[in-house]
């Protein structure tokens, strides 16, 4: 029975290697998840479209050489609802994204864009204190605001106020970082307790009748970045978990270097209200975005090195070692649990949906 | 954190498995039905096998509220979440149910508009905000999701809410159980009772399957040291030689159930001559509709359904999955034609259903794994 079932999950490995194909003929909210819906829409649609070696790698910024330097770049769209939550709002969360996506791809964050497409009617003084917040933000980070769009939609053509923003950095010598770079036997840390960005933003949308002391975890994580690079030669990937959560990159991971990725369950710092409110809504909080925290594949062998540089530093405080990679199943992500089983951490397929009963 | 990892402690999980272990008699296949897909969730997100013998088979049962819905009904929701001025809800895992023609999700990008829920109430609190919209609660479930249907319709009546109805397709446990009972493909060992279900029933409802059939049933909760205690529990019936309802959940569930609870089902609705069973197919006496004096309320009465029974793709074997006489993975199409992202079967679509729970936690070979040494 057993190499029956074998034979049955190879069929499966082999029909997931096949190339993605998107099926449905509209574009559902499935496809902004950053599930695999997401994944297939990227890569059957755009990536089809636009292929390239620097695009290929659908890394968080494209590496760019211009001259003798290294550069990244990268671009984001904000749609948060609500605009403002507790613990920041979309102008600190447009420029946090994106210095993050250029400090994950190892680069140090130099310049930003701004595009605004504002709806009808939008109140000034909200959109005067989200532009507020992006300075105070950008100021933080180490990086200016350099040019910038706006565009305004009729009413009900958008929801108040979308932000876009892209950013550039430029990439030290020697600073070599990719998910295809993970091996076995490196150790997978987190910067900090996951999820608090999305369990904040679900209960700031007031529709769950639950009350939880949190904040969103919004934050630039380039002088981070910079301290562990600093002190660790041995980091292969970093990853800002957004998204999709930790789980996704992960996955990623995985898929990238062929490699197998195991979680300790009982090693993933979770704050207690963030495990409170996934319990009651059925939901994984490895799922749940972060807009502060990253994902850092380090050779093993510099752990504690790694370790002591993210906690040295005060947003890494409650950094730790959440797993490892070994060489099978290659591809999959396996999560030992708490209780102590062993079972798979897959793609999310859409938005995380609440259990019923 | 409390009350949660109380329920989920390895220490003691590995002091079950041994008791687990010495109480079964060599040589001897064991087969359990976890009814409800709460329990299946639990088994496959926690990694609960690896604590069991290979001899002790889990059989997923159909206890999965989703996964029994007919694609018809899902057609007739389209269809009244079609009608102008009609603003639908539904609890999240019934948005990516394929019917015969495309999920929730396909049918609002094509223009509807189904909304996710937490709560009924939730609903009616949508239909106060909006009177110019007639909202539709779409209620899917057993006894555990009946009694919040049935308060929200008495809060719609007392309130004299005139936009607001129910889509009611709930269902009852105990025929769907004594189907697989009756059914001559499947010899089963004993029952892990649904949890939930039972916080509403209480534990009466189940002494048939002890006194006629002469099987073990044990009530049980769903964090994972429930479900191995419950493992345990039937075990030793089983070597006493006994057959009887036993009470794992007492923490929850009283014996003779939620008589307020009941009362309001029994207020509002009342059981169906018959009904579509997705798999299974019709079932006599196991589903609930609105009564006539709340006709103002049932979106039934209030809408003219199209009501077409439309026939399970062929390829599908949900029903063997549901009644369980196939693994999910033994389905021809599993994981191949039919996966979480493009589903064919609702076992697919529902963290309930076991084809998901399967492919989403458990697609990969334990011995294999074993034998890489993890952890």
């Amino acid at each position: 029975m057993i190499d029956r079932e074998q034979q049955v999950l190879d069929r499966i490995d082999r029909a997931r290697r096949r190339a993605p194909k998107v099926r449905e003929e509209r574009i559902t909210l499935s496809h902004g998840s950053g599930g695999k819906a997401t994944h297939t829409l990227i890569e059957a649609v755009f990536l089809d479209a636009f292929r390239n070696r620097m695009l290929e790698p659908l890394e968080d910024a494209a590496r760019l050489r211009v001259g003798a330097a290294r550069l990244a770049l990268t671009t984001d769209s904000y749609v948060v609802s609500p605009l403002f939550f507790p613990g920041g709002d979309i102008g600190d969360l447009a420029v946090n994204g994106t210095v993050n996506d250029l400090a994950v791809s190892g680069a140090v964050p130099l310049y930003l864009t701004a595009g605004f497409i504002l709806e009808e009617g939008f109140p000034v003084a909200d959109l005067v204190r989200i532009v507020a917040s992006m300075r105070a933000a950008a100021e933080a980070a180490g990086v200016h605001i350099v040019t910038g769009d706006t565009k305004v939609v009729q009413r009900g053509k958008a929801d108040g106020c979308y932000v876009n923003t892209s950013g550039v950095g430029l990439i030290a010598n020697g600073v070599e970082l990719g998910a295809a770079l993970a091996k076995p036997g490196d150790a997978i840390l987190v910067s900090g307790p996951i999820g608090e960005h999305g369990v904040t933003i679900m209960l700031a949308r007031g529709e769950l009748d639950i009350d939880a002391d949190l904040a969103s975890d919004t934050a630039a994580v380039n002088g981070l970045v910079a301290t562990l690079l600093a002190a660790t030669p041995g980091v292969h990937a970093l990853r800002d978990a957004t998204r999709g959560g930790v789980a996704t990159i992960l996955n990623e991971v995985a898929k990238a270097a062929q490699v197998s990725v195991v979680v300790d369950e009982g090693a993933v710092p979770v704050k207690a209200e963030v495990r409170g409110a996934c319990e009651l809504l059925g939901i994984d909080p490895l799922y749940v975005a972060c807009e502060g925290r990253f994902v850092a594949v380090v050779d093993g062998a510099e752990v504690d090195t790694a370790l002591a540089a993210l906690r040295a530093h005060p947003l890494g405080e409650q950094a730790a070692v959440i797993g490892r990679v070994t060489e099978a199943p290659a591809g999959l992500v396996l999560l030992n649990t708490a209780f102590g089983g062993t079972r798979i951490v897959d793609l999310l397929v859409g938005d995380p949906l609440p259990r019923i009963c | 954190m409390r009350f949660v990892d109380e329920f989920r402690d390895a220490d003691k999980a590995r002091a079950l498995s041994a008791k687990i272990a010495s109480l079964c008699e060599p040589g001897r296949h064991y087969k359990f039905m976890e009814v409800c897909g709460g329990h299946t969730h639990t088994i496959y997100k926690h990694g609960l096998e690896d604590y069991l013998p290979e001899t002790i088979e889990l059989v997923h049962g159909p206890g999965c509220p989703v996964c029994v819905i007919p694609m018809g009904r899902v057609d007739d929701a389209i269809h009244i979440a079609s009608q102008p001025g009609v603003l639908m809800t539904s609890f999240g895992d019934m948005m990516r149910v394929p019917g015969g023609n495309g999920n929730f999700f396909d049918s609002n990008a094509e223009g509807t508009n189904i909304r996710m829920v937490y709560s009924p109430l939730d609903a009616l609190k949508l239909a106060r905000a909006n009177p110019d919209q007639h909202v539709v609660f779409m209620a899917i479930g057993f006894e555990t999701t009946a009694p919040s249907t049935a308060m929200t319709v008495l809060r719609a009546a007392a309130e004299d809410v005139r936009n607001f109805s129910v889509f009611c397709n709930h269902v009852t446990i105990i025929p769907a159980i004594k189907a697989i009972l009756d059914s001559p493909d499947l010899r089963l060992d004993g029952f892990i009772g649904p949890g939930h279900v039972s916080t509403i029933i209480g534990c009466r409802p189940y002494e048939f399957i002890a006194r006629d059939y002469r099987k073990p049933v044990v009530v049980a909760g769903f964090e994972p040291l429930d479900i191995l205690q419950s493992i345990y529990m039937l075990l030793r019936q089983l070597d006493a030689g006994r057959a009887e309802v036993e009470n794992q959940y007492s923490r929850v569930v009283p014996w003779n159930g939620n008589t307020v609870a009941l009362r309001a089902i029994n207020e509002t609705m009342q059981l169906r001559p018959y009904f579509e069973w997705r798999g299974l197919g019709f079932i006599s006496h196991s589903a609930l509709r609105v009564r006539q004096s709340y006709a103002a309320f049932d979106a039934e009465r209030l809408f003219d359904l199209p009501g077409v029974r439309v026939a399970d793709p062929k390829a599908c074997q949900c029903g063997e999955v549901l009644k369980g006489v196939l693994k999910p993975w033994e389905c021809k199409v599993f994981g191949t034609a039919c996966t979480p992202e493009t589903p064919i079967g609702t076992c697919m679509v529902s963290p309930e259903g076991a084809c998901a729970a399967y492919y989403n936690f458990g697609r990969f070979s334990r011995r294999r794994v074993t034998e890489v040494s993890i952890g």
